[in-house]
């Protein structure tokens, strides 16, 4: 399997407060990244870096074969990344088709035109001319995820799409991240989870503090590794954060 | 019948404030940028329109298609060089740049063109008036400064409202940092809309001239009132300034019927009530109030 997304050494910084330490990661393509970790390990400021919300401060970032680190994000969705923010993010004041436009301002090809949207997400197909506000916390995330799709992304980045949600909400947003991904789009999602996130993906990776504690294939962990990696237990007392 | 009178001439005179404002309320709705060089952009429209006017020639309205996209030019070129640097320094940093290109203008106007008050060249339009009934005759330029406001506003709007272009900027004005995430450009998008807003001063500008006199310094005056038309109507609605235009207008006429005295201050009482009762304006758009909710939530 070939490479799609290549991060070496990544350094990110919140003014003098650092969040990631030399972090590195590789996704295959057409694979499912789960990445897990305690809060503040650095998830949601990984994927802001990969989609080019957060600068690097050192290490790269390429895709493709191509060197993103310092491209502005409209230049990465044309590439094929695509975010679907922590907390949804939708625009309040757009109904929900004007928020899947926006999203497809950049997009990188017209593999996702409005009606296959649609067609993907029939909860929201009825809902498309409603302001974003309006909706329920599930058909919410439904739009944030559609209005990533509309960039026609080939990594999606999906930042705690469970979270707050009823569990047979979250059970179909999965299937739905299940049909993209034999449509061939790669998935790197975070989720607390734990059990969800080693079902439905092929590679964990676990951060600790800014640093990546466990990185490996699903099926050679055990739950045991990953809880101890998530809370730290096999850290030497020299990796903690300064 | 004088009341009527007062009424009508008082809300021709609220589409010529709304004019002024609506580029106000545009680039505080989108960049959050309360630009207070915004009157003196206006001003700087009616020079320019005396410049031209007088070098070709012509009446004022024919040089519009060379003022307004100079104007246009103008507010591109302010928003890459000055307004958007200093939004990247927080939010007093806006304030002080555009206090400073306002001081600015007005010196240098006052330099190059005395503090003599100048009037544009109006053509024909500027004398000829109709009736309504038999004593109530309305000036034809203040009916076409109402008009154009009127149009200026249902052309923003369907800009806003239908276009892609629109779609980016209401995002923008919703969630900057998003907007970005989700592929916007965000520094053209700011640059159309700077320009768009001080085309539309300069729009503004030509009216002041050709209806009454302009001076170096008559900038802060015309922001006040574009700011109180702003803060009445709503921030972020468009038809909310034309309404508050029109409240100021009508408040400035009426009360100035009674005594000529009172009438400027009327019109900042009638202010200072709205923001205390209603601090939102009279028309706050469902997006400012649901972004309210969201900090909120």
């Amino acid at each position: 399997m070939t490479t799609l997304l290549e991060v070496t050494g990544l350094e990110v910084f919140y003014g003098d407060f650092q969040a990631l330490f030399g972090v590195s990661l590789s996704v295959a393509q057409g694979g499912a990244t789960a990445l897990v970790g305690a809060n503040g390990a650095g998830k949601t400021t990984l994927l802001r870096a990969i989609a080019g919300a957060q600068p690097a401060a050192r290490g790269s970032i390429s895709y493709r074969d191509q060197n993103l680190t310092t491209a502005p994000p409209y230049q990465r969705i044309a590439q094929g990344i695509a975010l679907v923010p922590e907390g949804r993010k939708l625009f309040p004041s757009l109904t929900v088709e004007e928020n899947i436009q926006v999203g497809a301002a950049a997009a990188a090809s017209k593999q996702w035109p409005l009606d296959r949207i649609y067609e993907t997400f029939p909860m929201i197909a009825r809902r498309r001319g409603q302001r974003a506000s309006t909706l329920s916390g599930g058909e919410q995330q439904a739009v944030a995820i559609a209005r990533a799709l509309a960039a026609a992304p080939t990594l999606l980045l999906l930042d705690e799409i469970s979270l707050g949600l009823a569990p047979l909400i979250v059970e179909a947003l999965y299937q739905t991240l299940a049909e993209l991904r034999q449509a061939g789009t790669t998935l790197v999602i975070v989720e607390q989870d734990l059990r969800r996130a080693m079902d439905s993906c092929d590679d964990l990776v676990c951060l600790l503090e800014g640093r990546v504690a466990l990185a490996a294939p699903v099926p050679a962990l055990t739950r045991d590794q990953v809880v101890a990696a998530y809370f730290g237990e096999t850290a030497t007392s020299g990796e903690t954060a300064t | 019948m004088t009341w009527v009178n007062a009424v009508i001439q008082g809300l021709l005179l609220g589409g010529q404030y709304a004019l002024i404002a609506c580029g106000l309320s545009l680039t505080f709705g989108v960049m959050r940028i309360v630009n207070l060089a915004h009157g003196d952009l206006a001003v700087c429209g009616a020079y320019l329109g005396l410049v031209l006017s007088t070098a070709l020639g012509v009446p004022v309205w024919i040089t519009l298609p060379l003022l307004l996209p100079a104007a246009f030019a103008a507010g591109v070129l302010l928003q890459v060089t000055l307004f958007g640097r200093a939004l990247r320094h927080g939010v007093l940093a806006p304030v002080l740049v555009t206090f400073g290109l306002s001081v600015m203008i007005e010196n240098l106007l006052q330099e190059a063109a005395t503090s003599d008050p100048r009037g544009l060249n109006g053509g024909a339009l500027a004398l000829a008036s109709f009736r309504i009934g038999s004593q109530i005759t309305v000036s034809w330029l203040f009916m076409t400064a109402f008009l154009t406001a009127c149009a200026v506003l249902s052309g923003l709007q369907l800009l806003l409202s239908r276009t892609s272009w629109g779609r980016q900027v209401r995002a923008t004005a919703d969630d900057l940092d998003t907007a970005r995430l989700v592929g916007i450009r965000v520094r053209p998008l700011f640059a159309t809309v700077a320009g768009i807003a001080v085309a539309t001063a300069a729009l503004a500008g030509v009216f002041i001239g050709t209806i009454g006199t302009f001076d170096p310094y008559q900038g802060t005056n015309v922001l006040i009132f574009a700011f109180e038309a702003v803060v009445i109507g709503g921030l972020g609605s468009l038809w909310g300034t034309l309404v508050g235009g029109m409240a100021l207008g009508v408040t400035q006429v009426v009360v100035g019927q009674v005594n000529e005295a009172y009438a400027v201050l009327a019109v900042h009482l009638l202010f200072l009530a709205v923001l205390a009762v209603r601090p939102n304006g009279l028309f706050a758009s469902h997006q400012a109030a649901s972004q309210q909710l969201g900090a909120l939530g």
